[in-house]
C-alpha cells in the first residue's frame, strides 16, 4: 500500500513536472517570435515502410526538393525551413496517430500527405482540430475535400472526374458510339461505370450493355459472350487489375479485339503480368500525369535523380508540387504577418487563397472546398505488354 | 429472344462445360469424403487451390531452367499434373490425419470447424510463401496451350454464331473426363473400391470384414485430394492467373454441385458439376435477355442457386440420390 501510495505521488509529480516544461517551452516560443534562424518544420505524412513504401518514399523525397530550393528564400526572411517526415505504414490509425503528434509539435506549420485516401480522411480531421494546412499530392477520394474542411487541400484530380473524362476521350477520340460496361460490383467500380455511363449516354453514345462481375472469380466468359453477340466499338470495366486482367485476356481468347478502357483502377504493373500479349490496345485514367512529358518534368526528373540516385515515381512531382505550394502559402502568411511567425490558421488561410501557381506537373488554383481547379486526368494507353503505359492525352475540367 | 440465346449457344456452352468440369471434379473431392466419413471437409477448396499453386511454381521452375522450351508442352503438362497430384494427394492424408482422424468420434460439428481451420491455415500460408518468395500473392503462370480455334457452329445453321476457345480448354476437358472414368471404373471394379463402398456403407461391418478403415479412409482423401490437385493445374493453365482465394468460391459451388448430384453419389457429383457449370453460364449469357433488362449477370449465381433450391425441394436427396444405393 505505501508503495503504491509513494509510486503515485511521483508519476503526479513527474506529470506536473512535464507539464511545467511545456509551459516554459510554449512561453518561450512565444516571445522570441520573429528571431532570426527560428525554425519551421513541414511535415511529410506517407508510407515510408510496407506495400507502398516506394511511393510513399518518392512523395517524400519530392516534398524534400522543393524543401531544400525554398530554405535560402526562407532565410532571408529569418526562418530555418526543416522537413519531418513520418510514416503513416498505409494504416488509418497509425496516421491519426502520427497526426497528433504533428498536431501537438507547436513549429510544424504544414503538412504535405497521404499516399493513401483512407489514411488521409481521418487523419484530416486531426489536423483541422489543430489547424495546420494540408496538402495532399494523391489522394482522389471525393470525401476528402466534399467534407469542407478548412485545411484541406488536393492538386489532383477526384474520383468522380475519372469517368466523365475517360467518356469524353472514348467518344471524341476513339470514336467509340457503341459501348458495353462492365463493374466489379464494388463501390469503387460501381461509382466509376456509373459516372461513365452517364457522361458517355449524356455525349449521345449508346450503352449496349451494363453487366456486373463477382470479385474473385475468374471466369468471365458468360459476360463476354454477351459483348461477343452485341459487337461494341469499346469495352468499359469499373474495377480492378485483379479482374480487370482476367476480363481483358479472356475477351483476347474469344478474338474480342476492340479496345478496353478503365480507371486507375487498371492502373498497376500486376494487369500486365496477368494480361501478358492481351493488355494492348487497353486504355486507363490516372490522375498522375507523366512527368517525362514536358520539358520542366524533364528537369525536375534529372534534379532528382543527381540529388537521391533513384528514377522519379508517378507521384514524385507531386510531392514536390505540393510542398511548393504549402511553403508558397506559408511566405505569404509570413509576409502578411509583417515578418512575424504566422499562426497555422492564417497558413491555412493562404494555401486556400493560392489560385494561379504553376508547379512541374500541374497548374494549381483551389477552390473554396481545397479541390485543384486546374487538375486534369490523364489517359494512358497499353500498345505494348509493358508497365506503366503510354501517356495518350489528358482531360481537364 | 430465342433466336438470340441460339445464337451464342454454341460459346455457352464450350465455356460452361469448361467450367463445370472444374467444378465435376472438386464436387468429387467433396462427396468422396462426405460418403465415407459423412464430414464436409471445407479445406478441400484450399487442397485444390495448393495444387494450382505448386503446379504453377513447378512450371515457372521448369521455365527458368530451360526445360519448358526442351520438351513438348504436353509431356511437360502431365509430369506437373502427375508430381502436383503426389503432393497434394499426401497433403490430404496428411491433413486427415492431423486434423480428422484424432476428432473423429468427435460430434460432426467439431470436425466441420477443424475443417475450417485447415481451410484458413492453407489459405495463409500459401499466401505468406508466395508473399514471401515473389512479393506480391497474386501468381501468374508461363502461358501454355493458347493457340485460339473457332468451331464453325455457322456453317451448320446461320442461327447460331462460332464458339472460340483455346487449346487449354479441349486439355481441360479431356483430362477431367478421363480422371472421371478413371475414377468410377476404380471404385467400381478394383478391390480397393470395393473395400471404399463398404467402408462408406457400414464402417464397422467392414472393419469386421477385415478391411483396414483407417488405410481406406486414407486412400480416399488421397485420392480426392489427387484429383483437386490436379484439377489445380488445369485451372491455373486455362485462366492463367491464380491466387489463395480461389478455392473459397470455387469449392463453395462445386460443394453446392455435389449436394445437387446427391452427395455422397460419384457420378451424382460429375452431373451436378457439369450442370452448376452451364446452368451459370447459360444465365450470364442470357438473364438480361431472359428478364427483360431487368437482371443483368450479376445475378447469375442467384439463378443457378434458385434451380438448386427448386431441385432440393422436390427431390432433397439429390438428383442421382435414389438411383444409386451404394455411397463412397
Amino acid at each position: 500500500m505505501g508503495i503504491k501510495r509513494g509510486l503515485k505521488v511521483l508519476a503526479a509529480s513527474a506529470l506536473s513536472l512535464g507539464l511545467l516544461a511545456g509551459c516554459n517551452a510554449s512561453g518561450g516560443s512565444g516571445g522570441s517570435g520573429g528571431g532570426s534562424g527560428k525554425v519551421i518544420k513541414i511535415a511529410t505524412q506517407t508510407p515510408l515502410s510496407g506495400g507502398s513504401a516506394t511511393l510513399g518514399e518518392s512523395i517524400k523525397l519530392g516534398a524534400q526538393l522543393a524543401l531544400e530550393e525554398n530554405k535560402k528564400k526562407f532565410e532571408d526572411l529569418g526562418y530555418k525551413l526543416q522537413l519531418q517526415p513520418y510514416d503513416d505504414q498505409a494504416d488509418p490509425k497509425k496516421g491519426v496517430a502520427n497526426a497528433q503528434l504533428i498536431g501537438s509539435d507547436k513549429s510544424i506549420l504544414g503538412v504535405v500527405g497521404h499516399l493513401n485516401s483512407g489514411v488521409s480522411i481521418p487523419s484530416s480531421e486531426v489536423y483541422e482540430k489543430y489547424k495546420v494546412p494540408m496538402v495532399s499530392p494523391a489522394n482522389t477520394a471525393t470525401e476528402v475535400t466534399d467534407r469542407g474542411l478548412k485545411t484541406v487541400n488536393r492538386i489532383v484530380a477526384r474520383d468522380d472526374f475519372q469517368g466523365p473524362a475517360g467518356a469524353d476521350f472514348a467518344i471524341n477520340k476513339l470514336g467509340a458510339k457503341k459501348i458495353f460496361v462492365i463493374q466489379d460490383k464494388t463501390a469503387y467500380g460501381t461509382g466509376l461505370a456509373d459516372a461513365f455511363k452517364k457522361a458517355a449516354e449524356d455525349a449521345g453514345a449508346e450503352i449496349l450493355g451494363y453487366e456486373g462481375i463477382t470479385v474473385g472469380e475468374k471466369d468471365f466468359n458468360g459476360v463476354l459472350t454477351q459483348v461477343l453477340s452485341k459487337k461494341p466499338d469499346l469495352v468499359f470495366f469499373g474495377g480492378l487489375y485483379t479482374e480487370g486482367g482476367q476480363l481483358i485476356r479472356q475477351a483476347r481468347d474469344k478474338g474480342i479485339s476492340i479496345p478496353f478502357m478503365g480507371g486507375d483502377g487498371l492502373d498497376s504493373s500486376t494487369l500486365v503480368e496477368i494480361a501478358g500479349d492481351a493488355v494492348e490496345n487497353v486504355y486507363y485514367t490516372s490522375v498522375a500525369a507523366d512527368a517525362s512529358k514536358t520539358s520542366e518534368g524533364q528537369d525536375f526528373a534529372s534534379k532528382y535523380k543527381e540529388k537521391f540516385n533513384k528514377n522519379v515515381e508517378s507521384y514524385s512531382a507531386y510531392g514536390y508540387d505540393s510542398m511548393s505550394v504549402l511553403l508558397k502559402g506559408l511566405e505569404a502568411a509570413i509576409k502578411g504577418s509583417d515578418g512575424e511567425l504566422p499562426s497555422r490558421e492564417k497558413v491555412a488561410e493562404e494555401v486556400r487563397k493560392i489560385q494561379d501557381f504553376q508547379g512541374v506537373v500541374t497548374k494549381v488554383g483551389f477552390d473554396d472546398i481545397g479541390d485543384n481547379k486546374f487538375a486534369k486526368v490523364y489517359i494512358y494507353k497499353f500498345s505494348e505488354p509493358k508497365y506503366p503505359g503510354v501517356q495518350e492525352g489528358e482531360i481537364s475540367k | 429472344m430465342v433466336a438470340e440465346i441460339l445464337q451464342s449457344l454454341p460459346q455457352v456452352l464450350v465455356d460452361g462445360l469448361a467450367l463445370g468440369a472444374i467444378y465435376a471434379v472438386i464436387a468429387l473431392g467433396y462427396t468422396m469424403v462426405y460418403g465415407i466419413l459423412e464430414l464436409i471437409n471445407f479445406a478441400h477448396g484450399e487442397i485444390f487451390m495448393a495444387g494450382a499453386f505448386i503446379g504453377v511454381a513447378m512450371l515457372i521452375l521448369m521455365t527458368g531452367m530451360g526445360w519448358l522450351a526442351a520438351m513438348p508442352a504436353v509431356l511437360a503438362l502431365i509430369l506437373v499434373l502427375v508430381v502436383t497430384s503426389i503432393l497434394t494427394g499426401f497433403m490430404g492424408v496428411g491433413i486427415e490425419r492431423m486434423a480428422y482422424r484424432p476428432l473423429r468420434n468427435a460430434p460432426k460439428l467439431i470436425t466441420l470447424i477443424s475443417a475450417i481451420g485447415v481451410s484458413f491455415l492453407l489459405q495463409d500460408l500459401v499466401r505468406f510463401i508466395t508473399e514471401y518468395k515473389r512479393g506480391n500473392y497474386i501468381l501468374t503462370g508461363p502461358s501454355m496451350f493458347n493457340e485460339q480455334f473457332a468451331i464453325k457452329f455457322s456453317s451448320i445453321s446461320s442461327s447460331f454464331s462460332d464458339a472460340f476457345f483455346k487449346t487449354s480448354t479441349i486439355i481441360l476437358i479431356i483430362s477431367v473426363v478421363l480422371m472421371m472414368i478413371g475414377l468410377d471404373f476404380f471404385v467400381n471394379k478394383t478391390k480397393w473400391g470395393m473395400a471404399m463402398r463398404a467402408v462408406a456403407q457400414d464402417r464397422e461391418t467392414a472393419s469386421l470384414m477385415s478391411i483396414n478403415v483407417n488405410k481406406i479412409i486414407s486412400l480416399t482423401f488421397f485420392i480426392g485430394s489427387a484429383l483437386g490437385g490436379a484439377t489445380g493445374v488445369l485451372f491455373a493453365v486455362q485462366y492463367g492467373t491464380i491466387d489463395p482465394y480461389i478455392g473459397f468460391i470455387l469449392g463453395l459451388k462445386a460443394f453446392t454441385a455435389a449436394v445437387l448430384g446427391g452427395i455422397g453419389n460419384i457420378r451424382g457429383a460429375m452431373a451436378g458439376g457439369i450442370m452448376l457449370g452451364l446452368l451459370e453460364m447459360f444465365a450470364a449469357a442470357n438473364l438480361q435477355l431472359l428478364t427483360g433488362g431487368i437482371f443483368g449477370a450479376e445475378y447469375k449465381d442467384v439463378f443457378a442457386f434458385a434451380i438448386l433450391i427448386i431441385v432440393l425441394i422436390f427431390k432433397p436427396e439429390g438428383l442421382f440420390g435414389k438411383a444409386v444405393t451404394e455411397k463412397v
